[in-house]
């Protein structure tokens, strides 16, 4: 016969205060478990979405980052003609690009962060379609004109439509503000590329990276052989998305390897204060369990009606530290990806598998707090039990 | 018998709720020595920087290279006494998991720079002897059983190709928390093989001012002097220059924070709690204490001392438990070093003590409050 | 000698003694302008229904509780006058307690609950040791000093109750129904005790108790009536 549910939440509610203690270092637990791996997984998440499966970035072989890279464009034009690019009225669908790291002041500490200047070439919008702008208008080729990504506008000081900015020797007008849909894009400046060059005293024709839109992504392959059989070109072929992914490996990392242990060592934590909480809440309660076993309750009866108390409270915990975290779900925040060594901003990333986790995770504190205590309160004897009241 | 054995038998009358609340504090503590040894970690480096050095970047970033000849322009500088110079290589051992930082230096004068960096004298000599040679830091020399003979291999990644180093010197820091991650080789090597722009162009230079006071005079003067040049120079003294690399990294100190006040805010919950509980439990006998002639004050020092004994014993070894596992941790994310200083560990158990004393002062008023009629009745 | 109408001058006196409880809106006087004299030496009992106020009567006589009127001196002290901490201290110099409870601490040996009270005082390590062990001995249980108190009887932790009572020499003995949860035999012992205590030591003692056998054993029994004193048996002067 099991113990009806409403005497566990009797129970529950009668020692409120032990329990409110621990239904809050369990929301706290929760909240930093959650919250750390959605800082993370926003992190990845913004990144491996800058990268279409669709498109292919080419470097010089052996530079790990974009900005190490090295193409001439004799080696561009080579690239460009390679099988599976997709192409249109214009030709082909391909943007060689050129970067420099600018340090620009921050509008919220007013100290530097260096942002990506990206000289572009005008195919960039046939290239990377989901880059739109959302205010003023593209730069002219030719003009010494930026766009700024939606994060860096709102990031950086001086980046208001219509104001000026200055990068080497040259005065950029600001024409544009575009929306790169969350991606690392929005925190980048982009402008010409042969401006870019010519304004960094770099020689005309050479860029850092070539990106081509593939005519689909089963391309990639063939694509990749192609430029890698050419015994004119040293260069290696990446997915856009395998690029943009490996880069936020070692920033995710550091922070899944710090979040989780973090919320281990508090996990741990919670549990003592779940055992310290079941075991009082069971010796306050020896009289109950004597009498409920004396009505005929069994031993199995009274573990489940203990242990169910425990995950009641480990569950309204669990809720109640996602309901904290919640709020930071979208919320954007930045840090240095130093693989790019460039300032990047991200938004936290509640995903519901998060929330699962961070939930079954709670479940987890109450069962491991609650099964000892459930354990012993079973296991009393019920006469012994009656003889101490 | 003293108050030391009443407290004691106090403690052992609910052995597993003393080791519990003793674990709580423990795992508080443990979390808070890693907390500390992160924090160290990021933001040591801006505490260390020498107050005497300057810190020369190109204007529009770090990454754009100056020239060469700006180093004799910036010796005549007044104020500045020394000059050194070094360009990043960015290249890869092995594998891009197994980072380190990798400066091409002026052999010459970069040693004198840091003199918080130790080289055996006949290492050195050995290093300037040898145009491939390279000097470890004993940290990443450590991580990878790099010797001094062994021959070292570089992918590299900037300037392309494979290059070999032989090492000739590892140096040491002489405070805990000194970066001895680096690998420096020399220039010459560089510009000899890689060619191209680098020749002629250096990554950043380092400046020792006479005078710490007059710093950032020095540095407003050599950014003055390169003004309206191709190649514009930024100035700043070298705490500044690590501090806004932390401070790219967005306001980590507001989330170690956070995390730590949200670990001490439930330890506080919990352990009071629980300190309330064995007080309710002990109502009667602390009726008696009364009774013999306890006062409100012994008997609040009695329960006050109980939880630090708690917290000093938990805490003690939850930071104990951090600076044991901190050295792993500096293993497991290559390039950030962690370390847990005396002082720190000291604090960590006062901190214990403090949020103890805290958490246990509701439960040791009520015991000093508690009316004797009232409390003898409940026996 | 024992006097109830507020004249004596002995080593207690209660003057108007009121005890006014509050329940609710409900007002409960327990005791009523209460006067009482007692002489150093004296083996006084109390008796009473249940509510009748002995216990409210002895709390207040140990200084554990404060009158809500009247004065109560011992040794020309007036305790209703001390401060909490004063009168800890007062307690701990001039009063030992026994319970009907016992009451020892259950984590300690009976050498450390008679040592107890001890800590509160300036003596020397040895000097206490020596002292436990006298009141042990005294008591009978000299054999059990290591022993915790669930390791003895009910008439062995009671004794150790009384060692503890006794180890500070205080100037009177409180005992709260001392034989109340006791079996015959044991509550015999524990009187013959208390009697011994006041023959051969001349020990002040007031026994609250609501069993004839224990009051009998007393020269002087007081009948707590309505929150008034009145003479049961013995010599109360006037």
């Amino acid at each position: 016969m099991g113990i009806p549910v409403l005497y566990t939440i009797r129970s529950a509610q009668v020692r409120w205060v032990p329990n409110l203690v621990a239904v809050v270092s369990i929301a706290g637990t929760v909240a930093v478990f959650v919250s750390m791996l959605a800082l993370a997984s926003g992190f990845r998440a913004t990144l491996v979405a800058s990268g279409s499966a669709q498109n292919a970035l080419v470097r010089r072989a052996g530079s790990t980052a974009e900005v190490e890279s090295v193409l001439t464009i004799e080696e561009v034009r080579t690239i460009q003609d390679a099988p599976g690019i997709a192409r249109d009225d214009q030709g082909p669908q391909v943007s060689p690009e050129a970067l420099v790291i600018v340090a620009r002041p921050l509008r919220q500490t007013g100290t530097d962060a260096n942002v990506q200047l990206r000289g572009v070439s005008p195919r960039v919008w046939a290239v990377r379609p989901n880059v739109r702008i959302v205010a003023g208008r593209a730069f002219t080729p030719g003009l010494p004109e930026v766009i700024v990504g939606k994060h860096a506008a709102r990031a950086y000081q001086g980046t208001e439509l219509g104001s000026t900015l200055r990068f080497g020797g040259t005065a950029w007008k600001v024409v544009g503000i575009f929306d790169a849909g969350g991606t690392a894009f929005d925190s980048e400046i982009w402008c010409d590329a042969v401006l870019l060059n010519q304004a960094f005293q770099r020689p005309a024709q050479i860029f850092q990276s070539v990106t081509v839109r593939l005519v689909s992504p089963d391309a990639f392959s063939s694509f990749k052989d192609a430029l890698t059989a050419d015994p004119r070109l040293r260069v290696q072929v990446d997915r856009e998305i395998d690029y943009y992914r490996k880069n936020s490996q070692a920033v995710t990392r550091m922070i899944e390897i710090l979040g989780t242990l973090v919320a281990f060592i508090m996990g741990i934590g919670a549990v003592f204060a779940g055992l310290n909480t079941m075991y009082s809440a069971l010796s306050a309660r020896v009289r109950e369990v004597a009498v409920l076993r004396a009505l005929g309750f069994g031993a199995l009866s009274v573990l489940g009606a203990f242990l169910l108390e425990a995950l009641l409270i480990a569950a309204i915990g669990g809720l109640a530290g996602l309901f904290l975290v919640l709020p930071l779900n979208g919320w954007t925040t930045s840090t240095i990806n130093w693989q790019t060594f460039s300032h990047l901003s991200f938004a936290f990333r509640v995903t519901p598998r998060l929330a699962f986790e961070g939930f079954f995770f709670a479940l987890g504190i109450g069962f491991l707090g609650g099964l000892p205590p459930a354990w012993r309160a079973a296991r009393w004897p019920v006469a012994r039990a009656l003889r101490e009241l | 018998m003293t108050f030391g054995t009443l407290i004691w038998a106090n403690l052992r009358r609910r052995k597993l709720r003393t080791l519990l609340t003793m674990a709580s504090f423990g795992s508080a503590l443990f979390l808070y020595g890693i907390l500390r040894a992160l924090h160290g970690a990021l933001y040591g480096g801006v505490e260390l920087a020498s107050a005497s050095r300057l810190v020369v970047i190109n204007r529009v970033s770090l990454t754009q290279p100056l020239p060469q000849a700006y180093g004799e322009k910036i010796r005549r500088v007044p104020g500045v006494v020394a000059v050194t110079s070094a360009n990043w290589f960015g290249g890869v051992y092995q594998d891009e998991r197994n980072f380190f930082p990798q400066f091409a230096i002026e052999a010459e004068t970069y040693r004198d720079m840091y003199p918080e960096f130790v080289i055996p004298d006949e290492q050195w000599q050995a290093f300037l002897r040898d145009r491939q040679g390279c000097v470890i830091g004993e940290a990443t020399a450590r991580r990878f059983g790099f010797q001094v003979g062994d021959r070292v291999v570089l992918r590299g990644t900037i300037f392309p190709g494979t290059w070999e180093f032989n090492v000739r010197a590892i140096y040491r820091g002489t405070r805990d928390l000194d970066d001895t991650t680096q690998f420096w080789f020399h220039r010459e090597y560089l510009e000899e093989r890689a060619g191209g722009w680098v020749r002629g162009m250096v990554g950043w230079y380092v400046v020792r001012v006479a005078d710490p006071d007059r710093a950032l005079e020095v540095a407003r003067a050599i950014d003055a002097r390169f003004a309206n040049s191709p190649w514009e120079t930024k100035t700043e003294p070298e705490q500044a220059f690590t501090a806004s690399f932390v401070k790219q990294m967005g306001n980590v100190q507001f989330l170690i924070l956070t995390v730590g006040a949200v670990v001490f805010a439930t330890l506080l919950l919990v352990t009071g709690n629980t300190m309330a509980m064995a007080v309710r439990e002990r109502t009667g006998e602390l009726g008696v204490l009364k009774t013999l002639g306890f006062t409100d004050t012994n008997l609040l020092l009695l329960v006050e001392a109980e939880i630090l004994v708690q917290a000093l014993i938990g805490g003690g070894l939850g930071v104990l438990a951090a600076g044991a596992v901190v050295p792993g941790l500096s293993r497991a994310i290559p390039g950030m070093i962690f370390h847990l200083s005396l002082p720190e560990v000291v604090s960590g158990v006062l901190l214990a003590l403090g949020v103890g004393g805290v958490a246990g002062l509701l439960p040791a008023l009520s015991a000093a409050r508690l009316s004797v009629a009232a409390a003898l009745r409940r026996v | 000698m024992v006097r109830l109408d507020g004249q004596g001058q002995g080593l207690i006196q209660v003057r108007g003694l009121d005890k006014v409880y509050r329940r609710g809106s409900e007002v409960i006087h327990v005791l009523q302008g209460l006067n009482l004299d007692v002489d150093a030496g004296e083996f006084v009992a109390f008796m009473g229904p249940s509510g009748s106020g002995k216990t409210t009567l002895l709390n207040l006589l140990g200084g554990l509780d404060r009158p809500s009127a009247g004065r109560i001196i011992v040794d020309g002290v007036d305790i209703t006058r001390l401060s909490n901490s004063e009168l800890a201290r007062w307690r701990a110099r001039h009063v030992g307690f026994v319970f009907q409870t016992f009451n020892l601490i259950p984590v300690l040996t009976a050498f450390q609950n008679v040592e107890l009270p001890l800590l509160l005082t300036r003596l020397s390590r040895a000097e206490r040791r020596q002292r436990v062990e006298a009141a042990l001995r005294l008591v009978g249980l000299a054999d059990r000093m290591k022993h915790y108190p669930r390791e003895l009887s009910g008439g062995q932790e009671q004794r150790v109750a009384i060692a503890r009572a006794i180890v500070t020499d205080p100037t009177f003995l409180l005992c709260d129904e001392p034989t109340g949860d006791l079996d015959r035999r044991s509550a015999e012992e524990i009187l013959d005790l208390l009697v011994a205590l006041h023959r051969e030591f001349g020990k002040t003692i007031l026994l609250v108790t609501h069993d004839m056998r224990a009051a009998e054993r007393a020269p002087v029994v007081l009948h707590l009536d309505k929150g008034v004193l009145v003479e049961a048996r013995g010599g109360v002067g006037v």
